[in-house]
């Protein structure tokens, strides 16, 4: 197996070629934040907490997506970076309707955590208090378009995981959101398998079981790499 | 010419409110009005949202009575799912009740009102507050402090935190009580029953002496009351039918369900205030004036139930009458209840029920309209929720206690005004600082909470107006 050798904050590291700048920050413990990341389903940088600065090239780039190259030096909590993240945070705050007092994924928000991660203790960005919907029709889970960050983990899964491709992006901007199907209630999409994947991998309370009050949502984002890596090495007794 | 007088320490009372005082043309007192002036709209924002959150949602509503809220919340849930939920849920609900009831009463006997009967009506207003108790009987203030620590830790016990818990849902609870938890209550108990023999002691010596003229002119007038009571007609706080008993101690109506509550109660708006008025229909408006809380529980109801809570139900009514009619008599009220939650406490964390079976049901939606009901400290509490077929709220109508008791608010404070102000008020008039603590301390029997009944955020300045035939502010005096 031939390996890259790059230089993580000042740090030595190599790993398997082909790898992403994400696994050589993580081989360098340098902890770089991410959201719409998930192990075992294809990166799409969509968040951009993972930005990195690597020496040589003009903008920054998402860790998750770039493939390591030998000789990169790379820095992964620089001011700039930092402040960029909190931003990002912030803004995503901003331009959706989060109220964790009363969420389901309250105390298990992987976007809570980040914020508290980045440092952000107030968004210095208007609240736009979007007009969004909620789509209950589904006979067991429900999504709630208010705590939507668009990471797309629930399409991914879907499509590359459970194999249904019930969920899409719709429009596009501030008006960009999940469609389920061809733009239908959820609970109308015949694709959809119940096997509840999306509601497992999204990292707020945007889905969740009907039955979840306040701070009852408790997702299994580690399905994903699980199944992927059972399907590859054929690990089920009918392969 | 218009003055401000601004006096420190804030009131002790919760929310934003101004009391007004309308004089004639030869300066008689002719109305009194108290406004409350904020407005916070959670019946509107809850539309859209699933009903299985309003347990959460609508206990942000306070952080004095969330309990209430939450369980009103539940039970509406309860019965859009259309199920009756374990009998250890129901109980584990009744225990976090009865939790509330006692650091609620607790919180407004000792920190806020007793100031008032303890340091005197006219002592210092920068001491008459729950430090100036601890100054002047550390041992009663620290009683009162841990009487309302047992309750708010009973609550934390049951769901995890003292405040803003979800932990009752539509189906029953989320945790059941653990074996430790209920030693803990145990051995508390006695400490609990102390406090509020001392308190009752207190009081009642009281009652007998200097308060005597509060008695009879702190909203002292007929009207009806409402409050459930059990089939039998017993003390209840979270289950059973509606009471109304008017004045003269007759059952006006028995054993209503909240399902039908549109039919016997009414809700008039006035322009003043964002407060809206109850009325008990049959009676019209204003005519139908009702008081709910403590006051009304016990006037409804035959008897409680229970031994040490019915002498003492018997002693209030013998000072008091059946029913008493005077509003001051809340405060005597609202000991009694803490002794009837102590005696019920007790009774439940001894029910081998509470700690056996299961304790939440997992239903889907099989209604689309329901009303739950609960007696909040203040009062009896209505959750009325409206939902699409995919459980989405399309309606939410909340009638709060503090609301119910509106127009005894404005009654009360008439009253109190007429006696403590002169006739006709002189031309360029103080009003003295013993009367504006009298009408806050009107107020305060009924411990309102307005930033729940008007479903704000803050605290609560009170506002006191002292108008001319013309409308001319001709005093005025800010607390906040």
């Amino acid at each position: 197996m031939s390996v890259v050798t790059l230089n993580v904050n000042g740090q030595d590291v190599a790993v398997p070629a082909g790898a992403s700048l994400l696994e050589a920050t993580r081989a360098a413990e340098a902890n770089v934040p991410t959201l719409c990341h998930l192990e075992g389903l294809t990166p799409v940088s969509a968040c951009r907490l993972c930005l990195v600065e690597v020496e040589g090239s003009g903008k920054l780039l998402p860790a998750c997506s770039t493939a390591a190259a030998e000789g990169m030096v790379v820095h992964t909590h620089t001011p700039r970076l930092k402040e960029y993240r909190r931003m990002t945070v912030e803004l995503i705050f901003a331009e959706g309707n989060h109220v964790c007092a009363v969420c389901v994924a309250n105390t298990h928000c992987e976007l809570q955590d980040m914020a508290v991660t980045v440092g952000m203790d107030h968004s210095r960005f208007p609240y736009q208090y979007p007009q969004r919907s909620v789509d209950a029709s589904h006979p067991q889970f429900t999504l709630d378009h208010n705590r939507c960050i668009l990471c797309t983990r629930c399409v991914r899964v879907c499509d590359e995981i459970e194999g249904a491709h019930v969920w899409d992006i719709g429009s596009r901007g501030g008006q960009c959101h999940i469609v389920a199907g061809l733009d239908e209630p959820w609970g109308q999409v015949q694709a959809c398998t119940s096997c509840g994947k999306c509601v497992d991998v999204c990292p707020t309370g945007a889905l969740f079981r009907n039955s979840d009050t306040t701070a009852e949502k408790h997702p299994n984002t580690t399905l994903p790499a699980l199944l992927r890596t059972a399907r590859e090495q054929r690990r089920w007794h009918n392969q | 010419m218009t003055r401000t007088v601004i006096i420190d320490p804030v009131t002790r009372i919760e929310g934003h409110a101004k009391i007004t005082l309308h004089l004639d043309e030869a300066g008689h007192l002719t109305d009194t009005r108290f406004h409350v002036v904020e407005y916070r709209g959670f019946e509107k924002f809850c539309e859209g949202r699933p009903f299985t959150e309003m347990a959460g949602i609508t206990a942000r509503i306070c952080g004095i009575c969330p309990v209430s809220h939450l369980l009103a919340a539940a039970r509406t849930g309860d019965k859009l799912l259309a199920i009756s939920i374990p009998p250890a849920a129901d109980k584990l609900r009744r225990l976090l009740n009865l939790a509330q009831l006692t650091q609620s009463h607790a919180l407004s006997f000792f920190h806020l009102s007793s100031p008032d009967f303890l340091l005197g009506w006219e002592s210092d207003p920068a001491k008459r507050n729950v430090f100036g108790l601890m100054a002047a009987d550390p041992d009663l203030a620290r009683a009162g402090i841990r009487l309302r620590q047992f309750g708010q830790q009973i609550l934390e016990l049951l769901g995890g935190r003292k405040i803003h818990s979800a932990w009752a849902v539509p189906g029953g609870v989320r945790t059941p009580l653990s074996q430790e938890a209920k030693d803990w209550i145990l051995e508390r108990l006695p400490e609990a029953r102390a406090t509020v023999t001392l308190a009752l002691e207190l009081y009642k010596k009281l009652l007998d002496g200097p308060l005597q003229k509060e008695q009879r002119v702190f909203g002292d007038f007929p009207s009806l009351f409402m409050g459930l009571v059990t089939p039998k007609g017993l003390w209840e706080h979270i289950d059973g039918g509606l009471r109304f008993r008017d004045a003269n101690g007759a059952i006006v109506a028995d054993q209503l369900s909240e399902d039908d509550y549109a039919e016997f109660l009414g809700e008039a708006v006035e322009p003043w205030s964002y407060l809206k008025f109850p009325y008990y229909k049959p009676l019209g408006y204003p005519d139908g004036i009702y008081r709910v809380g403590p006051l009304a529980r016990l006037n409804v109801c035959d008897s409680i139930g229970t031994p040490w809570a019915d002498r003492e139900l018997a002693e209030l009514r013998q000072r008091s009458g059946h029913p008493a009619t005077s509003s001051f008599a809340y405060h005597h009220a609202r000991l009694v209840e803490i002794v009837a939650c102590l005696e019920a406490i007790e009774a439940l964390v001894r029910d081998p029920d509470l700690m056996h079976g299961r304790i939440r049901l997992r239903a889907s939606l099989n209604r689309n309209e329901a009303v739950g009901v609960s007696e909040a400290p203040r009062g009896t509490l209505f959750h009325h929720y409206k939902v699409d077929d995919d459980g989405l709220l399309t309606s939410v109508n909340l009638i709060i206690a503090t609301g119910q008791n509106n127009l005894a608010m404005n009654r009360t404070v008439h009253q109190i005004a007429q006696e403590y102000i002169p006739d006709p008020v002189p031309a360029g008039a103080e009003i003295p600082e013993a009367m504006l603590n009298r009408v806050e301390a009107g107020i305060r029997c009924f411990d309102p909470c307005l930033s729940c009944s008007t479903h704000a955020a803050g605290q609560m300045p009170l506002r006191l107006q002292l108008l001319a035939a013309d409308g001319t502010v001709l005093a005025e005096r800010l607390r906040g």
